[in-house]
């Protein structure tokens, strides 16, 4: 028991950015205890305690030492089980920069994507961005199966863990956005991808998803009927 | 024996370039580089290495193109291994990333939020700032850098900005000595440092250029 309760994930199994920690230590076989956070209500004490600056999911706790920012976590994950399991990253440097900048420009996309309230604009720039990542997936997988060649790695976690995300935008939105007309090389690294060991216990559903949608929206409701 | 040839397309006053710079300093790397036109036009190989954002800072090296300064400095870093910028174990490589991502985040639009705005507003975003400089200097403790014992890669992700900082305080009427004192200290400190001293442009170039932003947001 104290082996497993050295490494704490304080996350949950609805967040992308949790998910992937959760594959990261997948891949390297480490046991830890996920301590789910409701963080669509309230943060709890442990959070704000563990991650003063952001107060955000997800936060690695390894020895009573917090990580966070879900990217530095996957990078901190790779560094301190060196060894055990695949790497993580690539180890030549050049590739390693590759990485971090496609990783870095999923995050920006996102982030830029998500203050959008148009639906259709949120839709131009997540084509927009698929279009550019089919090009990066051609050049980093080199004909391999994953952005990291024959086993998963970096980019394919930093990308993977939105996939479920995908499919229930496509549900609500209704129209196809992962197309595998336009996108062949995506669409087939996507499926790969969720049928794989790693990510297939990890990534939820579209369905559980949006049944968590309709979760959150009745908490934040109640929240505000019960302050005011 | 191939050569290492080392090319950065770069602007002498952006905080993100002059880390790279000092970056190449510290490891005593040679390199040639180009002054990019930022507002007059960029140059056909900016556009060409970096298509997406045609941002600088870009290291090409040999001939291969390393994008986003926090990215080029660890490529420095992972690839010329003498003097290491990154502290050794992985839990301080961790913080270090951490703070990297974070500064990258909210120091420069922190400060374009001053000189951007006049009123309530400038009130608002020098407080915004201020309070971004407190966290850090939470980060930075009782050390003397923010990477502990010795000048590594955490103070030089933040160093270049430290020239903004002059035309910040004298826009939002502030001063960082005054508000936190500890990083004051530690801009002095880092000032010492010979790559620091050479490669920080002196502070009113910056103010020129920024009084020439507020003019064309038609702000002054």
């Amino acid at each position: 028991m104290a082996k497993s309760a050295s490494v704490q994930l304080l996350g949950s199994w609805a967040s992308p950015f949790s998910n992937r920690v959760q594959l990261a230590l997948k891949l390297k076989s480490v046991e830890y205890e996920l301590v789910e956070e409701a963080f669509y209500v309230s943060k709890s004490d442990r959070l704000v305690k563990a991650n003063p600056v952001y107060q955000k999911i997800p936060v690695l706790i390894h020895d009573e030492k917090p990580v966070c920012e879900s990217l530095v976590i996957v990078e901190y994950i790779d560094e301190a089980w060196t060894g055990k399991g695949p790497s993580i990253l690539p180890s030549d440097p050049y590739e390693r920069a590759i990485a971090r900048f496609w990783a870095g420009y999923i995050d920006e996309k996102l982030e830029t994507a998500s203050g959008d309230e148009e639906k259709f604009a949120v839709v131009g720039k997540v084509l927009e961005g698929f279009a550019l990542l089919e090009e990066a997936f051609a050049k980093c997988s080199k004909g391999k199966a994953f952005f990291g060649g024959d086993e998963v790695g970096y980019l394919d976690i930093a990308l993977g863990c939105f996939l479920g995300w995908v499919k229930v935008a496509e549900i609500i939105g209704g129209g196809k956005l992962l197309d595998e007309s336009k996108f062949p090389g995506l669409a087939g690294w996507a499926e790969r991808f969720l049928s794989h060991d790693v990510a297939k216990d990890i990534l939820p559903d579209a369905l559980k998803i949006l049944e968590f949608f309709g979760k959150v929206q009745a908490a934040r409701a109640a929240a505000t009927t019960a302050a005011e | 024996m191939s050569k290492d040839e080392l090319f950065l397309l770069d602007f002498g006053l952006s905080p993100f370039c002059i880390r790279v710079r000092i970056a190449l300093a510290e490891k005593g790397l040679q390199y040639k580089g180009q002054e990019e036109d930022l507002f007059g036009g960029k140059s056909e190989l900016l556009q060409k290495s970096n298509p997406i954002y045609e941002k600088v800072p870009v290291l090409l090296h040999n001939g291969k193109p390393i994008l986003e300064s926090t990215n080029i400095v660890y490529y420095i870093d992972e690839t010329f291994a003498s003097p290491p910028l990154l502290p050794a174990c992985s839990y301080g490589r961790s913080r270090a990333r951490f703070w990297a991502d974070f500064i990258d985040k909210k120091v420069f639009d922190g400060g374009a939020a001053i000189w951007r705005s006049k009123g309530d507003e400038l009130e608002l975003a020098k407080n915004e700032f201020i309070d971004i400089l407190k966290k850090l200097e939470g980060a930075l403790g009782d050390k003397d850098y923010l990477g502990g014992e010795k000048f590594g890669f955490l103070d030089i992700v933040l160093i270049g900005s430290s020239s903004w900082f002059p035309t910040y305080e004298r826009i939002g009427g502030f001063k960082i000595e005054d508000e936190c004192p500890k990083i004051g200290a530690w801009i002095k400190r880092c000032k010492g440092r010979e790559s620091v001293a050479k490669t920080l442009p002196e502070p009113h170039k910056v103010c020129e250029l920024v009084g020439m932003l507020r003019k064309m947001h038609g702000i002054e």
